[in-house]
């Protein structure tokens, strides 16, 4: 059970604001159905510019119902310059703290928030766009705002950035690129690595190499192809050559495959050594597979 | 505020009948049953006698009961004991609607070296025993497949699985934690080899379960030390545990009737009442072989956690599949591998039921559930006005 503050509480239970403005000045729809949770804002502005109304309705839970309520009685009132300036920070803070794996819940209205405003400044056409490069393809989410939730929150580890924007909490094949951006945005090592082992100096004996690779290939790639239903299996190692054999959805997709070979093989010169190359074992290639649809 | 107790299968009440046995355990009778002395030994008796209790429930030889910490410990034995002991072979077929303590193990498993088969169901729940034979050979150590699932109380043909391991001589292990209590089993009529349940969800106590182990089965000793458990299982003996759970079989087998019939009728009245007054939701599961006592519905466009909560305000204790619930940001994998799409996957609830509901409890539920639904849904962005 999550434990939530009073605020939370009286917000879930009693929401303001809830519905849709009609003709409004600005409109922002963030989430999906599919992702567990979603937000539409709509405000209208006075003649000064300030926010005299807003509404929203939610798709999700107590939190993301709480925070989306406190967000329409945040911004009621301010002018459009002072309200762009609300974060996810000042949500959270309002409801008197977010349980951690909830904080997700204040970004979205945050990034609800900006969306709507976009939308009236560009006259009402605009949707919300994605900008930056996708980093999570399990929930849609770009390396622009990942950096922003670590800059805006100080974060210092993968699972603080999953919970504040579920980048990572999928399938986690995109841990190791969050890793990155924490240390680019840090400037600095971050506190512990949470897969990943370090690349050995120095030659290895064949029992290590073989170890290293099933460990790689148990850590960086199967739950990547666990997730869209596939797997892979280490067959054998005969020098720089690896064989594996792709299992479920991967088998019998030929383009995955290849993609699939390129992906193993690059996780592998990372984590291995730089001499290996993967090939796909035929003989399994043609057994029955794994989660056939 | 009176709580009305829907969760069931997450666990019971402990019957006032095993509280009883198992008072006078920890400070009157609190004897070691390894002992030489007599205070000690007569502790064995105890023992014995709930082992008795355990095997008249299953339908099995009381020297096949083997007491362990509960239905995780028996899974986890299970599994890696049968394939310890046969060392050769290195595949497992299971499902990929396990519960976690038998899909994490083998999922694990696959960083050992084994080759693992999760088999798919289909939109009910329902496997496909052709696909199963399929993939049974040589090398095919082990094959585990729960008896009822946890979610959605689809109920397994484990019979037939069991022949089809049994024929071609490979282990079967049944997690069987939701099905023990519920349904009737008979051990000594069918194939299984291994099976796991657990005591508090059939009334008994936490902490204390079961591994099945049919004779002649190979398996590896799962906890080394002392001769307890006949050197299968060491550690000093759960006395009060392992004598609650022994009442809490003998008055689950007294009591098959009342669940099939009364039970199962305040949950076909709880989930025909929902499904009626509620638009846009279904059920998920296999309807026709299912457990008596559990109903999962999806209301579409709503957030599970959120009508969990609500419900949590008038007392009534249920859980969901959602992701929010499940403590990650996926939903629940028993659903998802059903093919229940995304939008109602988040906004299931299950409903378990017990022989303490009234018909009372359910009457309230269905007055206080459909103006919840109504309230989220006009929260939700995805329902026009």
């Amino acid at each position: 059970m999550w434990e939530y503050t009073d605020k939370v509480r009286d917000h879930f239970f009693n929401p303001r604001n809830v519905g849709e403005i009609e003709n409004p000045d600005g409109i922002g729809e963030v989430g999906s159905l599919a992702c567990g949770d979603a937000l539409k804002l709509t405000f209208k502005l006075d003649e000064k510019g300030r926010i005299k109304d807003a509404k929203f309705k939610t798709f999700g839970c107590a939190s993301a119902i709480a925070s989306s309520s406190v967000l329409t009685e945040l911004i009621k009132g301010l002018p459009l310059e002072e309200a762009a300036k609300v974060t996810n920070k000042d949500i959270a803070d309002y409801l008197g703290g977010l349980p951690e794996q909830k904080m997700h819940c204040s970004v979205m209205g945050r990034e609800a928030l900006e969306a709507a405003i976009e939308n009236y400044r560009s006259g009402g056409r605009k949707k919300h766009e994605l900008e930056g490069t996708i980093v999570c393809t399990c929930f849609g989410v770009t390396d622009r705002e990942i950096e922003r939730v670590i800059r805006e929150n100080s974060l210092t580890t993968v699972e603080q950035v999953t919970n504040y924007c579920k980048a990572g909490g999928g399938c986690g094949g995109c841990q190791g690129e969050i890793e990155k951006i924490i240390e680019k945005v840090q400037g600095e090592k971050i506190r512990e690595a949470t897969v990943s082992p370090p690349r050995r100096e120095g030659k290895l004996t064949n029992v290590q190499k073989i170890q290293l690779i099933q460990q790689t290939i148990n850590e960086q790639i199967r739950p990547a192809l666990r997730a869209h239903g596939g797997n892979i299996e280490l067959i054998d190692v005969e020098a720089n050559k690896v064989v594996v054999a792709f299992r479920g959805m991967c088998a019998q997709c030929r383009t995955a495959e290849l993609t699939m070979k390129e992906v193993v093989e690059a996780k592998l010169r990372e984590f291995v050594s730089e001499g290996l190359f993967v090939e796909e074992d035929k003989e399994s290639a043609g057994q029955p597979h794994n989660h056939i649809e | 505020m009176k709580t009305i107790y829907f969760d069931n299968n997450a666990t019971t009440r402990v019957d006032e009948r095993v509280l009883e046995e198992m008072g006078p355990l920890f400070c009157e009778f609190y004897g070691n049953p390894s002992s030489m002395h007599t205070f000690g030994g007569q502790m064995g008796r105890k023992i014995h006698h709930a082992r008795e209790q355990v095997a008249a429930l299953l339908g099995c030889e009381p020297s096949e009961v083997i007491f362990t910490s509960g239905g995780t410990e028996s899974d986890n034995a299970a599994i890696k004991g049968a394939l310890a002991a046969q060392p050769h072979k290195r595949k497992v077929i299971t499902t990929r609607v396990e519960h976690p303590a038998v899909l994490s193990v083998c999922r694990d498993l696959e960083n050992h070296g084994y080759t693992v088969v999760e088999l798919s169901v289909d939109r009910q729940g329902r496997l496909d025993l052709a696909e199963l034979q399929k993939h049974i050979d040589a090398d095919t150590a082990l094959i585990t497949v729960m008896y009822a699932n946890n979610e959605t109380g689809t109920i397994f043909p484990i019979d037939r699985i069991a022949e089809l391991a049994a024929d071609k001589g490979v282990a079967f292990h049944t997690d069987a934690v939701q099905a023990v209590g519920k349904i009737p089993l008979n051990l000594s009529g069918n194939n299984i080899d291994l099976l796991s349940l657990s005591g508090h969800k059939l009334h008994g106590p936490k902490g204390i379960g079961v591994l099945y182990v049919r004779k002649g089965t190979r398996l590896a000793p799962f906890m080394l030390g002392g001769h307890q458990e006949a050197g299968r299982r060491a550690g000093t003996e759960n006395v009060p545990g392992i004598v609650g759970l022994g009442k809490a079989c003998e008055l689950a087998a007294q009591s098959f009737d009342e669940e099939h019939s009364r039970v199962r009728h305040l949950r076909n009245m709880l989930e025909k009442a929902i499904l009626k007054k509620c638009p846009d939701c279904r059920l998920n599961g296999d309807p026709e072989n299912r457990l008596p006592n559990t109903s999962n519905i999806s209301f579409e466009y709503i957030e599970g956690e959120a009508i969990l909560l609500m419900l949590d305000k008038y007392g009534i204790c249920a859980s969901s599949g959602s992701a929010c619930t499940s403590g990650s940001l996926e939903p629940s994998h028993v659903l998802r591998a059903m093919g229940v799409p995304f939008t109602a996957a988040h906004g299931s609830i299950r409903f378990s039921l017990s022989r303490y509901n009234t018909e009372e409890e359910v009457n309230y539920t269905i007055e206080k559930l459909p103006p919840i639904v109504n309230q989220l849904r006009q929260l939700s962005p995805f329902v026009a006005r």
